[in-house]
């Protein structure tokens, strides 16, 4: 008995062992997404004889003789299954990695006709994550609510391009490859890594015998086949930003979890066994896991055996990867002439990016002998020259291709399998046994061996006078950056620097320290440092507002920066980051009225309720440059290709880039086709990070069109551009066949050296039950400021977005580790928030115009994730009278908080339950 | 997931087929075994295939189910059949942090056989004082209490070559008054402290699971006052501590969902609303 896919036999027969969604990759159907391997997320949800399961859970051979049907079989781009059109409609995801799981789930239990069952949504759907969007608009498409315009053009709300395919499960992610097209007659092999069981080790002996003699064993890479160079995992257009303190394979382990060994194999599976065949010996050496003490003298030095200048390490006798120390005028008579002074030290915790799609890269070597790698990254171009670097090749000799990234949030402006693939496949090209070889990390890998949000530790010390004028503000940052300083400097340094520059105060010091620990690596992640940063000062100000009975608004009113001012944090001010447009007092009015106008949902009764709010700023491109070159071409048929270099991985640039060429051509978007993220394809892009897609790429892209147009007027002797010619001014139509022999195509570029900045303001009314701990959000709004909106829809998702991401940090979620190892090893240990956590958040937007972006827009990606938290835990200190130090906000520490204040009873009898 | 060093999968139909060669591993629903690596497991043996009904009324009115019971079978299990206990069941079934495609799969007795301090049949079936039957290798079978049988989180009293055949419930728990309370740190997830239940004219039982490493069983004569349930629950000094819950607030949440479901059993109103108790 065969099993049926899409009304297909399949000739295969499944495994013993392997589960069903295995064996539906295997046999090619890639509508089915490995999101967790474990049964948490849906990504691989299929129907099963016509009901939804998660394939990665079913023993393939049960499904002999029966039908399964995946997202592709219900329906085609050209012939949506109405839940396909719904989600298409409402816009209802961003990455899309998890769009083929959700409407699977909702097709199998009916909700092709009437929508689904608006009020049991939370129940059904509570096996379905998604992350990117805050699961708003997959509310809308669940219920049927459509949020797209098909004909919309700049400023309207355009649907993604790739649309239909993701929801029918066609959209190729990065593992979702044809070999036969991409690399014709090399057999794919796969990569299984060793990793540490030991926080802190040097390795001794490696026996690789076993293994190599497993059947099905290709190559087995250690230490001894490491290259001789220093690199570092995170990716920035300087290399020189982050330090050089990793080796592909180390002879020493400074983390649980590290990489000790790979294995290339035949399949994943005889790789797995023969991970196990490794014989390691290890020399436990000292490990020191909280940076308070790896930064005293005495504590392990974990990269002593580094020179500092050649490494960039600040000083590795004491741990410090970076630091900063400086103040303005005179903090100490600042805080000593004010009339209120607050201080406090607030904590966050580790947390993982959650991108549905892990970290997955194949590589191979091409018929011209060049290197290529399609891998899941932000940044493309960043991998091309670092995989140059340390393979000792020229840049033209590697070719790097991102295919539709399935998530990032930072976590993937890293280089962290792709250097192991490649090495892999040069090491088997030279022995004459040439392959495609292929990593994919499991969810476990995500949590317990790639990097997380840096913990920081945060003291505050701010005072104002008596009208609320900030007279001295002291911020001390201690950053856990874990076993490596990959985006340590870069966290630490931007966490301090929009959060403490958007406040106007005389006398300013910010003491900051990034320091490695044993504990994993820390990395880059949405909101890179503020987010931590604000937490802190917003909750300290928040504080301060009510010695002064001031309301919060008012207080952020009378202190933050305004056109005309500088950015001060606690040296010269920076002379790159400008004004080129303001909107944060339109956001803090708008948010202010939208709280008063509308309490949101009632609180339940004996609740207590609380409202807070804070702000944030971010600075619309990162620092020292960021460059982007794209081109645009026009074929005579009036088909428009643009090749840009940037990646989408859901921040909705790919829509962007269409919108701006379909408005200086002024075509309609469905004519315009964009060829991204491969660096063969398109000119040099720094990369997707620091929300750079609409402003830089988007600038250059834009740039591009416009010479396009020029020129094609100038063919046409005046006129407007259409979809189908050129408008004469006599209201004549000229064909583009009439005036091009050729393609004509043209190049833009930006250099992202001037720098706006963009603004959130978060703000919550909460209930708290004294009782449990439990904290529900009754209202959130946000107001953005990011400048001239150019698809209402997709910023608004990005806003929610990163709104959920931050309630989730704020209240759920925590990464909890003992000695270095991580304990919460899976999505069913660690909350990331379902459909049910998170509420709707109202989201508004500022009225401004921006000199620098393309057509007055700003960047919003990851900013809106920055101000939540504090909002958060400054309505409940409202609510409860007691202000939480620590996130998430849990309701066990909620509880505590409360238990410990003595403030917890409501009722005598609940006194004496309480005291008892 | 793949589990890797699986050569072997076979399907059982008889008794003797359940005797399991070295690295042989019984597989139910699978919905945990293919949710983790599984070193050393090299062969399954599927017990789905032995047929054994879901559900079967006892002489008595007492109720067998399966350990290949599947949750969503149980959740089906009509109403009548279940009595007082129907609220019951169908809390717990919802308790469970699994989507209901998992629960399609997922059965009682593998839910049992985890062990987990969360496990949700261990509620349901300790709070309803259910009896396991185990075969033993010897051809014969053995009967124990739930919260006896659940020895720790992920430990039970499963000797090699035993298999669990079935969870009994008694008549006189279906027949009770029943109560259910849960909590959680996130809204809809793995349980963090569940109290479940049932009164009769014989006595009222509490059953705390989830916050305890294993199910405690608080059993009182008639209707107890709060204060000497509370002094029972408070007594307990082992909590369970693990990412969904620290063990003091998981205490204080026991002895809040303790007199919550001891109001509902007496049918008043809990001691911190003001109320009656």
């Amino acid at each position: 008995m065969s099993v049926v896919v899409n009304g297909l036999a399949q000739p295969e027969a499944p495994r013993p062992g392997q589960c069903l969604r295995g064996y539906l990759r295997e046999q090619g159907h890639q509508a089915v997404k490995k999101g967790c391997d474990a049964g948490d997320c849906g990504a691989c949800s299929v129907l099963l004889d016509g009901r939804p399961v998660h394939s990665c859970l079913v023993p393939a051979v049960r499904a002999e003789g029966r039908e399964v049907t995946t997202a592709a079989g219900l329906g085609t781009p050209d012939d949506l299954h109405p839940v396909q059109r719904r989600f298409a409609e409402a816009a209802g995801f961003q990455c899309g990695f998890c769009t083929a799981g959700f409407v699977v789930t909702a097709a199998g239990i009916g909700c092709g006709g009437g929508g689904c069952d608006r009020h049991d949504l939370d129940r059904r759907f509570k096996g379905n994550l998604c992350r990117c969007t805050g699961y708003r608009s997959v509310r809308d498409a669940l219920t049927g609510v459509a949020n797209v315009e098909q004909l919309g053009g700049f400023g309207r709300s355009t649907p993604a391009p790739a649309g239909r395919r993701v929801v029918t499960g066609r959209e190729p992610y990065t593992l979702d490859i044809d070999g036969d097209v991409e690399h014709p007659g090399l057999p794919v092999r796969h990569v299984k890594l060793l990793r540490s069981p030991h926080a802190h080790a040097r390795i001794v002996r490696v026996d690789t015998t076993r293994a190599e003699a497993l059947p099905g064993v290709r190559l087995v890479l250690t230490h001894r086949d490491s290259p001789d160079v220093l690199y570092s995992t995170a990716r920035h257009e300087s290399r020189l930003d982050d330090p050089d303190d990793t080796r592909l394979f180390d002879d020493v382990v400074r983390f649980h979890g590290q990489r000790v060994a790979a294995v290339v194999a035949d399949d994943a599976a005889t790789a797995e066994r023969a991970v196990a065949l490794i014989e390691v010996d290890y020399e436990p050496l000292p490990a020191v896991f909280d940076p308070a003490l790896a930064r005293l003298p005495g504590a392990p030095a974990l990269h002593a055996d580094k020179d500092p200048t050649a490494s960039r390490i600040a000083d590795p006798a004491r741990n410090l990867v970076a630091a900063t120390h400086g103040e303005v005028g005179d903090v100490a008579a600042g805080l000593a002439a004010a009339a209120a002074r607050v201080r406090g030290t607030w904590t966050t915790p580790r947390i993982t990016h959650g991108a549905l799609e892990t970290h997955g890269a194949r590589a191979w070597v091409d018929a011209d002998g060049r290197l290529v790698v399609r891998t899941s990254t932000q940044v493309p171009y960043l991998v091309r020259d670092e995989l140059a670097h340390l393979f000792g090749l020229g840049p033209g000799r590697v070719r790097v291709i991102a295919a539709r990234v399935g998530g990032g949030f930072g976590g993937k402006q890293e280089l962290l399998v792709e250097d192991v693939v490649a090495l892999a496949t040069l090491r088997l090209a030279e022995a004459g046994e040439p392959a495609a070889v292929q990593l994919e990390l499991t969810r476990e890998e995500q949590f317990t061996a790639v990097p997380c949000r840096h913990p920081m530790r945060v003291a505050v010390e701010v005072g104002a006078d008596a009208d609320g004028v900030l007279t001295a503000l002291h911020v001390d940052v201690l950053s856990d950056t874990g076993a490596y300083g990959n985006h340590g400097p870069g966290v630490m340094f931007h966490g301090v620097h929009e959060s403490v520059a958007v406040y106007r105060c005389a006398n300013k010091r910010v003491d900051a320290e990034a320091v490695y620990t044993n504990n994993l690596p820390s990395g880059a992640f949405r909101g890179y440092g503020l987010g931590q940063v604000v937490f802190a000062i917003e909750s300290a100000l928040d504080e301060l507002a009510r010695d002064l009975g001031l309301s919060a608004y008012e207080l952020r009113r009378r202190n933050v920066v305004v056109p005309g001012d500088e950015f001060v944090v606690n040296g010269p001010a920076g002379t790159d980051l400008e004004f080129g447009s303001y909107g944060l007092d339109q956001c803090l009015d708008l948010v202010e009225r939208a709280l008063a106008r509308d309490a949101g949902d009632p609180a339940p009764a004996g609740w207590a309720v609380g409202e807070g709010m804070a702000l944030s700023m971010i600075a619309t491109i990162p620092p020292r440059g960021h460059h982007a070159a794209a081109s645009v071409t026009l074929a005579p048929d009036g088909a428009v290709t643009v090749r840009a270099g940037t990646a989408e991985f859901g921040n909705g640039t790919a829509t962007v880039h269409v919108q701006l060429v379909a408005e200086e051509l002024g075509c309609a978007p469905d004519r315009v086709t964009l060829l991204a993220s491969d660096t063969d394809r398109s000119g040099y892009d720094s990369g997707a990070f620091g929300s750079t897609g609409s402003v830089v790429a988007g600038v250059a892209v834009a740039a591009a069109a416009r010479a396009v147009r020029e020129r094609l007027l100038e063919l046409a002797g005046g006129g407007v551009p259409t979809s189908d010619g050129v408008r004469r001014p006599d209201g004549s139509l000229v064909r583009f066949a009439e005036l091009l022999e050729a393609p004509l195509t043209a190049d833009g570029s930006h250099d992202g050296r001037r720098r706006s900045v963009a603004f959130n303001v978060h703000g919550v009314r909460v209930a708290v039950d004294r009782g449990t701990g439990e904290v529900r959000v009754l209202r959130s709004v946000q107001a953005v400021d990011a400048g001239v909106v150019i698809n209402p829809e997709q910023l608004r998702g990005q806003v929610e977005g990163g709104v959920g991401q931050a309630l989730g940090s704020a209240l759920l979620e925590e990464m909890l580790v003992a000695d270095g190892e991580v304990l919460t090893r899976g999505f069913r240990g660690y909350r990331m928030p379902q459909l049910a956590d998170l509420p709707v958040t109202e989201v508004l937007f500022a009225d401004t115009v921006d000199a620098l972006g393309p057509r007055g827009a700003k960047s919003m990606s990851e900013a809106p994730f920055n101000p939540v938290a504090p909002a958060v835990a400054n309505a409940v200190r409202d609510a409860i009278g007691v202000r939480p130090h620590k996130l998430p906000m849990t309701r066990d520490r909620v509880w505590r908080l409360v238990h410990d204040s003595g403030l917890s009873p409501l009722s005598p009898a609940s006194r004496l339950l309480e005291d008892a | 997931m793949d589990l890797v060093e699986v050569t072997d999968h076979r399907w059982a139909r008889t008794r003797a087929d359940l005797r399991l060669a070295p690295g042989e591993r019984l597989l139910g629903g699978g919905t945990w075994l293919f949710s983790e690596p599984q070193p050393g497991t090299t062969g399954l043996v599927d017990l789905t295939t032995m047929e054994w009904p879901a559900w079967e009324a006892l002489p008595g009115g007492g109720l067998r189910i399966a350990a290949t019971c599947t949750i969503e079978e149980l959740q089906a299990v009509p109403g009548a059949v279940l009595g007082g206990a129907a609220r019951v069941v169908h809390a717990c079934a919802d308790a469970l942090l699994m989507s209901f495609k998992v629960a399609a799969w997922a059965t009682v007795g593998g839910n049992l056989c985890l062990a987990l301090p969360a496990a949700a049949m261990v509620s349901l079936t300790a709070g309803l004082g259910g009896e396991v039957v185990v075969w033993t290798p010897d051809g014969g079978e053995r009967r124990e209490p739930v919260a006896s049988f659940v020895t720790g989180p992920g430990s039970t009293t499963l000797a090699p070559g035993e298999v669990l055949r079935a969870v009994d419930l008694p008549a006189a728990a279906l027949a009770a008054r029943t109560a259910f309370r849960r909590t959680s740190l996130a809204r809809l997830g793995r349980s963090a402290a569940v109290v479940v239940g049932r009164a009769n004219a014989a006595g009222t039982t509490l059953t705390l699971t989830a916050a305890t490493p294993r199910p405690v069983v608080l059993a009182f004569p008639g209707t107890p006052p709060w204060v000497e349930v509370d002094e029972a629950v408070r007594a307990i000094t082992d909590w369970y501590a693990d990412p969904h819950g620290a063990p003091d607030w998981r205490r204080a949440m026991t002895r809040r969902l303790a007199a919550e479901v001891l109001a509902e059993l007496g049918d008043v109103t809990p001691p911190w609303t003001g109320g009656t108790a």
